[in-house]
């Protein structure tokens, strides 16, 4: 069993929770993931590790509630137990020196970019971090992230903070004002990934990308988290998470990514009507 | 009564559940002999002097000896004559093959020129595990002297159940490291309810808790720790990490939605219990047509589960003929009578989906059989120009698996085949590295319950002579010593 130590809510229906788990903590490198259960009867879903901390065997995740497991996890507090967490899975990021490296959030695609923005900057990289939600209330982790990066530039659709507009546009707008990437990273909702890498092909900038597609066993043994990159199909769980993004197929990924969409929403019903409780985005009337 | 008598008594048939009834539920199949039924099965018994169904178990077991406690109603005696072979009857008795094993080789099935007709050994074993849980709390082995040795087993699947149990009763401490959140393996993720049901399972693996043996779980060894970790703590270690890597058809089309591994399919309906989906949380993909492609029992259990599922018509594609089905009979005659549709000599070559990227059909190809191929059976060879499309929204593949990689890839120190088995001795299970055993599919490649624990139980006693002898060069020979007592 692993016991959450500390939960806070970053934003609506956004919480980290910090859970003991000493071996994951221990033997995990930026990137990786593990695999969350909540319930005996729940389901298996991954979340990429956002930090540890070893002195007190701990991992934090960042999760957003947004179906039924999400929210449940939502509804538990500090000192409740979960009964599985698996991992570190997946293979870590390869953490080089390449120069100059833009490291691209989205939304809570963040949580997962910054122990990767850490990482490449620990070794000596120079680190351009572009950071983006619908938002501001949606935007997290910005303190720590300024913390790893040598430049920070936020953006949000509503220009509620930082800049109004995308972050490819402000990718656009720093390749236009001559600056050069050796790398970029870009982690965030698949929709973003793909712009990202649309943009940074047509630039040149060579792009990894950290997928998020559904799993089981997350051990390579089912399968279901397969992904068409370049003209072969890789398990996202033992191969990825992380893929070169100008040769992922992220129409295949997001169609994959719906497959349960009905019966997602069947699940969060079924919740809802036994829990009494509901998302934020519900209770606000935000539609999503 | 003698030998003619015996001769005569035609076998006794396990009750099932009516197919059109079964196939709303996911409840066992076979309901079990009664007492009256198994004494009565177990007259049929002829006591051989010389028992060859002996010679075809893979462990050992003492049949005749435990048949004729049957037939006599002495059941404790029965089911203590069996654990000293074998310590998981209950699941034994319900997915052995023994119509190629033991009741292969009985006399009377030579005797009655069928050997459908053999003693029903593979029920019998069943019923006698069935009721010793049913009393209640199991009869623990004697105790004996800690050993102080401390043994790792990464698996806890069939090889790695069976070596935990033998090594605790020699009195080693034994850890089960298992990467899921239930121990069993392909018993608790592949093999389907209505097969075998899980409390059984977790039953054995109660009892084994019972014995003192302690199961980690969520702890993928060679992620959760590093395999050379676990390799220095360890006086011994048993890997039995099973083949768990899905076979797709590399054929266009595999990534459209609907399309399934056999392992995502089963895991979901099994382990993870779509079938009571949303009080699980887990869904699964349910097809109105399904088409499972693939011809042994694996496939079987996803075209049952199917049609369990709720799906209309339920598939079966094989590319070779009925008699070459690698599957078991009961579960080829069980499909068809709960209207799986065989359709044979028929191999898919594309999938095709529609504008959601879900799949539509499933392009086939005609087969015919030609010559004989290594495995001595007839090759199947496609008949050119002979293509159509089935209709259909959902498509399992379940042409096999190999060896699950993980724990070779992250220790390279250990000798592994072109097709990824870890390479071992035979008779001890020993691997490139000092201290490390190894047993079960992933040597085997995919192949059956029965034969992974025999491999855990002849790797269970080498890895107890090694922790005795300290030996490890030389260890087979030190082995057919020992061996005339496991036999």
């Amino acid at each position: 069993m692993y016991q959450i130590l500390h939960k806070e809510k970053l934003g609506p229906d956004i919480y980290m929770y910090r859970f003991r788990a000493p071996d994951v903590a221990r033997n995990r490198k930026p990137g990786q993931f593990v695999i969350v259960r909540i319930a005996e009867n729940g389901e298996r879903i991954p979340i990429t590790i956002t930090d540890v901390d070893t002195d007190e065997g701990s991992i934090t995740l960042i999760v957003q509630a947004v179906g039924k497991t999400t929210l449940q996890m939502a509804q538990m507090k500090e000192g409740d137990f979960i009964p599985t967490i698996t991992g570190p899975l997946g293979e870590p990021t390869r953490i080089e020196k390449v120069g100059r490296v833009l490291c691209v959030g989205g939304g809570i695609g963040i949580a997962p970019l910054f122990p990767v923005a850490e990482g490449m900057k620990d070794i000596g990289n120079h680190v351009t971090s572009i950071l983006g939600a619908r938002s501001s209330n949606l935007l997290i982790l910005i303190e720590r992230m300024r913390e790893v990066s040598h430049e920070l530039i936020v953006t949000t659709d509503d220009g509620t903070e930082g800049e109004k507009g995308l972050v490819t546009d402000v990718i656009r707008e720093l390749v236009g004002k001559g600056k050069v990437y050796d790398l970029c990273i870009a982690m965030g909702p698949p929709i973003m990934m793909k712009f990202v890498c649309v943009l940074t092909k047509e630039l040149n900038i060579p792009t990894i990308v950290s997928l998020n597609p559904i799993m089981v066993d997350g051990t390579g043994m089912c399968g279901c988290c397969r992904v068409t990159v370049g003209d072969e199909i890789k398990f996202a769980c033992v191969d990825g998470p992380e893929f070169d993004g100008h040769k992922v197929d992220f129409d295949e990924l997001m169609a994959r990514l719906a497959i349960y969409k009905a019966e997602e929403k069947e699940a969060l019903e079924y919740y809802y009507s036994k829990a009494g409780c509901r998302l934020d985005s519900t209770l606000e009337g935000g539609s999503r | 009564m003698n030998a003619k008598d015996r001769l005569k008594i035609p076998p006794v048939k396990m009750p099932e559940q009516d197919p059109a009834e079964r196939i709303k539920n996911v409840d066992e199949v076979p309901i079990g002999y009664t007492s009256e039924m198994a004494m009565l099965e177990a007259s049929r018994c002829l006591q051989c002097k010389t028992p060859f169904c002996i010679e075809g178990c893979p462990v050992g077991i003492d049949i005749p000896a435990f048949i004729k406690f049957i037939e006599v109603g002495d059941f404790k005696g029965a089911i203590r004559k069996m654990k000293e072979k074998n310590l998981l009857p209950s699941i034994c008795g319900r997915v052995c093959p023994q119509e190629e094993q033991c009741q292969l080789f009985c006399t009377i099935g030579k005797a009655r020129k069928n050997p459908g007709e053999s003693v029903m050994i593979g029920k019998l074993e069943r019923f006698i595990a069935d009721w010793e849980r049913e009393q209640g709390e199991p009869e623990k082995p004697p105790a004996v002297k800690p050993s102080g040795k401390r043994v790792a087993i990464i698996g806890a699947g069939p090889a790695g159940l069976t070596v935990a149990g033998d090594l605790i009763r020699f009195g080693h401490e034994v850890i089960v490291f298992e990467a899921l959140h239930k121990a069993g393996g392909v018993l608790v993720y592949g093999i389907p309810e209505f097969r075998l049901p899980k409390k059984i399972v977790q039953n054995e693996v109660d009892y084994l808790e019972n014995l003192g043996v302690k199961f980690q779980y969520n702890y993928v060894i060679g992620k959760t720790i590093p395999v050379r970790e676990v390799v220095s703590e360890f006086d011994a270690v048993f890997i039995g990490t099973g083949a768990g890597l899905p076979r797709f058809m590399r054929v266009d089309g595999e990534n459209l939605l609907g399309v399934l591994s056999a392992n995502e399919y089963l895991t979901r309906a099994n382990l993870m219990k779509a079938y009571d989906f949303p009080r699980a949380d887990t869904p699964i993909v349910k097809g109105r047509k399904v088409i499972t492609v693939g011809g042994g029992n694996v496939a079987m259990d996803c075209a049952r589960t199917a049609l369990r599922m709720g799906a209309e018509r339920s598939l079966i594609v094989y590319r070779r003929a009925e008699e070459q089905m690698p599957a078991r009979l009961e579960e080829i005659h069980h499909a068809k009578e709960e209207g799986v549709e065989f359709h044979l000599l028929q191999n898919p070559v594309r999938l095709v989906g529609d504008e959601r990227g879900w799949i539509s059909g499933a392009e086939l190809i005609k087969m015919e059989l030609g010559e004989p191929d290594s495995s001595g059976r007839r090759r199947p060879v496609p008949i050119e120009g002979s293509e159509f499309i089935e209709d259909t929204d959902a498509l399992i593949v379940a042409i096999g698996n190999s060896p699950n990689p993980l724990v070779p890839a992250s220790f390279p120190e250990l000798e592994v085949t072109r097709w990824g088995g870890i390479v071992v001795n035979e008779i001890t299970g020993q691997t490139s590295v000092q201290g490390v055993f190894a047993g079960g599919d992933i040597v085997l490649g995919a192949a059956t319950v029965i034969l992974a624990m025999g491999h855990g139980r002849r790797a269970a006693r080498a890895m107890n002579l090694y922790l005795s002898s300290g030996r490890w060069v030389d260890l087979d020979r030190a082995m057919d010593l020992c061996m005339a007592e496991v036999r």
